[in-house]
């Protein structure tokens, strides 16, 4: 069939009402889908069937009106002109404030229908829909449905091709609200409901006097969960399995390789000590996998699970809204936590994040602190497991130097940078039990996504040491950067080519300081510089396209002055003999 | 009356949002306009965030909007 001819059907509503989940069930794409608004900024596109004709299903950003607020909201609207049919997802327990977009989208003559999501919770929330009456008032069809189960995403399927185009003529905001009012009188029923364990505990998320020790008390044990996994994989899971099963067969192949010579050194790389060491030997089959699978994936794995527990709680608007006030001082407000967060796990997704960001002012100052002081997860493995040979204390130095950036650059950016930070308007939606299913999915889709990006990166980037040192390249570089590299930093010249490949990953360049016998001192400053210089190429390429060169320009400025400044003052002030 | 000033848990009708066409649209879209009733959930401190629940609808609002909000209590 021509694509021209194939039908486009969009999903939109609110934010948080479970257009991804519906999409993900309608096309089988898999997508990430939480418990917080703005988790969908991109819009993504599946394909489907109905009554035989394949059609195209696009995902897009929520909104709570056709006038756009901002870039993710503006996505939404862009789409609604290039559709051929909207299923308009609506939130269930939000029947009133949802309607308003539904209004407004029968208002563009689209043929629609109408989902009402989250359908189960209507029940023990004491709500009672009358859907025929809605279907009627509406004049569109109207399917009730629970997206993460995939209940009456089926009777959704075979209703499609009822879609009607309603032909409501233009109306006010004042003639909608007022329509609404009496739409929700007659089809909504409320019953008296008491109050959940699960509604107590929002209630003391958000109070001050219980919320701070609450979210203390969750960073805290999301970080120590992190930590116990990811050490626990690594330990008995993945060093047995590299060192008792991969080990021989490396061992044997070094032997049949003559155990030196130009394919030995590209795939096992050179032996240390007569044998072969996957922290230092480089090789692509020796340091090229371990570095990836043995030492990164456990952490990304354990990462990913406890955010993707906190993501369908429905922790993290809470924790915006406390940490707002922290956050307007860095010319941010509270939201700004979420791409934070996930640039912990991975810069690019962060980067991405920054979309549900009002203005051009917090993109930027986001974005920045993001790519300069949040090292991601690949990165943190490698510099836990080095690092932390030498004392848990040099970690925890590192880290703290991180935070001190954070904070004091966003500082210095809320004064430097023209404009002021708007403020906090967020809807916080209820705590949910997250479904285990749900949780093992997205887990699975991000640690895919890992390997299939990582696993190949990572090889390249042990290809490209092993020719530029060939080439000499990298001592080329050394010779012109010494006066910044031993004058500024204090680190020695061989220091050069990690900070090469640092452009291209941070968790090989981390790998790439251990052969070379680094004083402590000299490691935990060239580990911070790897973290602040620069993005790895993946983030720098999303920044430019989300920031424009203009900014990123001026945000490759700063990230350059604070590796300076900082590298230079570490080396000031940590003592000689570390 | 504003927002701010309401006590944690009391309830009160929105009257009036003191505030631009932008202001207005965003808060109306998130079901806070005037005639709803709406109840405080909580307030941070130093002139932090303000949250409240309109219908099933919880919000957390800056300071300075929330502030914007001109409610009358009940009775």
């Amino acid at each position: 069939m021509e694509r021209e001819q194939m039908k486009r059907i969009l999903l939109a509503g609110n934010p948080n009402v479970g257009k991804s989940a519906i999409f993900s069930r309608l096309t089988g794409v898999r997508v990430v889908i939480s418990n917080y608004p703005g988790t969908t900024v991109e819009f993504t596109q599946g394909y489907t069937k109905i009554a035989g004709e394949q059609a195209v299903v696009m995902d897009a950003p929520g909104t709570y009106t056709l006038e756009a607020t901002c870039k993710a909201e503006e996505v939404a609207c862009q789409m609604l002109k290039e559709s051929d049919l909207v299923i308009n997802v609506v939130d269930a327990t939000n029947l009133e404030r949802n309607l308003y977009l539904t209004l407004q989208l029968l208002e563009r003559n689209i043929p629609m229908v109408v989902v009402l999501n989250i359908w189960d919770e209507t029940k023990h929330r004491g709500i009672e829909i009358d859907v025929k009456k809605l279907e009627q008032l509406l004049g569109v069809p109207v399917i009730p449905t629970c997206g993460v189960t995939g209940e009456g995403i089926k009777t959704l399927v075979e209703r499609l091709p009822e879609a009607q185009v309603p032909n409501r003529p233009e109306s006010s905001a004042e003639e909608k609200w007022r329509k609404i009012g009496t739409i929700v009188q007659e089809v909504q029923k409320l019953h008296h409901h008491h109050h959940t364990f699960l509604q107590g505990l929002q209630d003391a998320s958000i109070q001050p006097l219980t919320g701070i020790p609450i979210a203390a008390a969750v960073i805290y044990g999301c970080f120590w969960l992190i930590r116990f996994i990811g050490e626990g994989l690594i330990g008995y899971v993945f060093e047995p399995l590299f060192n008792g099963l991969w080990l021989p067969v490396m061992t044997k192949l070094s032997v049949v390789l003559g155990g030196g010579g130009f394919i030995h050194n590209i795939l096992i790389g050179h032996l240390v000590e007569g044998g072969i060491d996957f922290g230092q030997s480089f090789g692509l089959l020796t340091t090229g996998l371990y570095v990836p699978i043995a030492a990164v994936l456990p952490y990304i794995v354990s990462f990913y699970l406890v955010l993707g527990l906190l993501e369908d709680f429905g922790y993290l608007p809470r924790l915006a809204v406390l940490v707002d006030n922290v956050m307007h001082r860095l010319g941010l407000h509270g939201y700004s936590i979420i791409p934070m967060i996930l640039g912990l796990g991975c810069n690019v997704p962060g980067a991405l994040a920054t979309r549900i960001l009002e203005g051009r002012r917090e993109k930027f100052i986001a974005a920045t602190l993001m790519a300069i002081a949040i090292p991601c997860m690949a990165q943190i493995a490698m510099i836990v497991g080095l690092v932390g040979q030498r004392g848990g204390q040099y970690l925890l130095l590192i880290f703290a130097v991180l935070f001190a950036i954070w904070f004091l650059l966003g500082v210095g950016l809320n004064h430097v940078v023209k404009g002021r930070s708007p403020e906090l308007i967020l809807e916080i939606p209820p705590y949910r039990f997250p479904l285990p299913q749900a949780v093992g999915k997205k887990l699975w889709m991000r640690v895919e996504g890992f390997i299939a990006s990582a696993v190949p990166y990572v090889l390249l980037g042990i290809l490209i040491v092993n020719i530029l040192y060939s080439l000499k390249v990298v001592d080329f570089f050394a010779r012109i950067l010494t006066p910044v590299l031993s004058g500024i930093w204090g680190l020695p010249s061989s220091t050069m080519g990690a900070l090469l490949i640092g452009f291209l990953r941070k968790d090989v360049a981390v790998g790439m300081l251990a052969p070379l016998n680094l004083t402590t001192k000299q490691l935990v400053i060239a580990a911070t510089i790897l973290a602040i210089y620069f993005p790895c190429i993946a983030t720098f390429v999303v920044l430019v396209k989300e920031l424009g060169i203009v900014d990123m320009l001026k945000s490759m400025a700063v990230m350059i002055i604070v590796a300076l400044v900082v590298g230079g003052l570490l080396n000031l002030l940590l003592p000689a003999g570390l | 009356m504003d927002v701010t000033m309401l006590n944690r848990g009391e309830t009160a009708t929105v009257v009036s949002i003191g505030g631009g066409r932008g202001l207005i649209t965003k808060l109306a879209a998130l079901g806070i306009r005037p005639g709803v009733r709406l109840t405080k959930v909580s307030a941070q401190m130093f002139g932090g965030p303000v949250n409240v629940r309109v219908g099933n609808t919880e919000v957390g609002l800056g300071y300075g909007m929330a502030s914007r909000i001109l409610v009358e209590k009940e009775g």
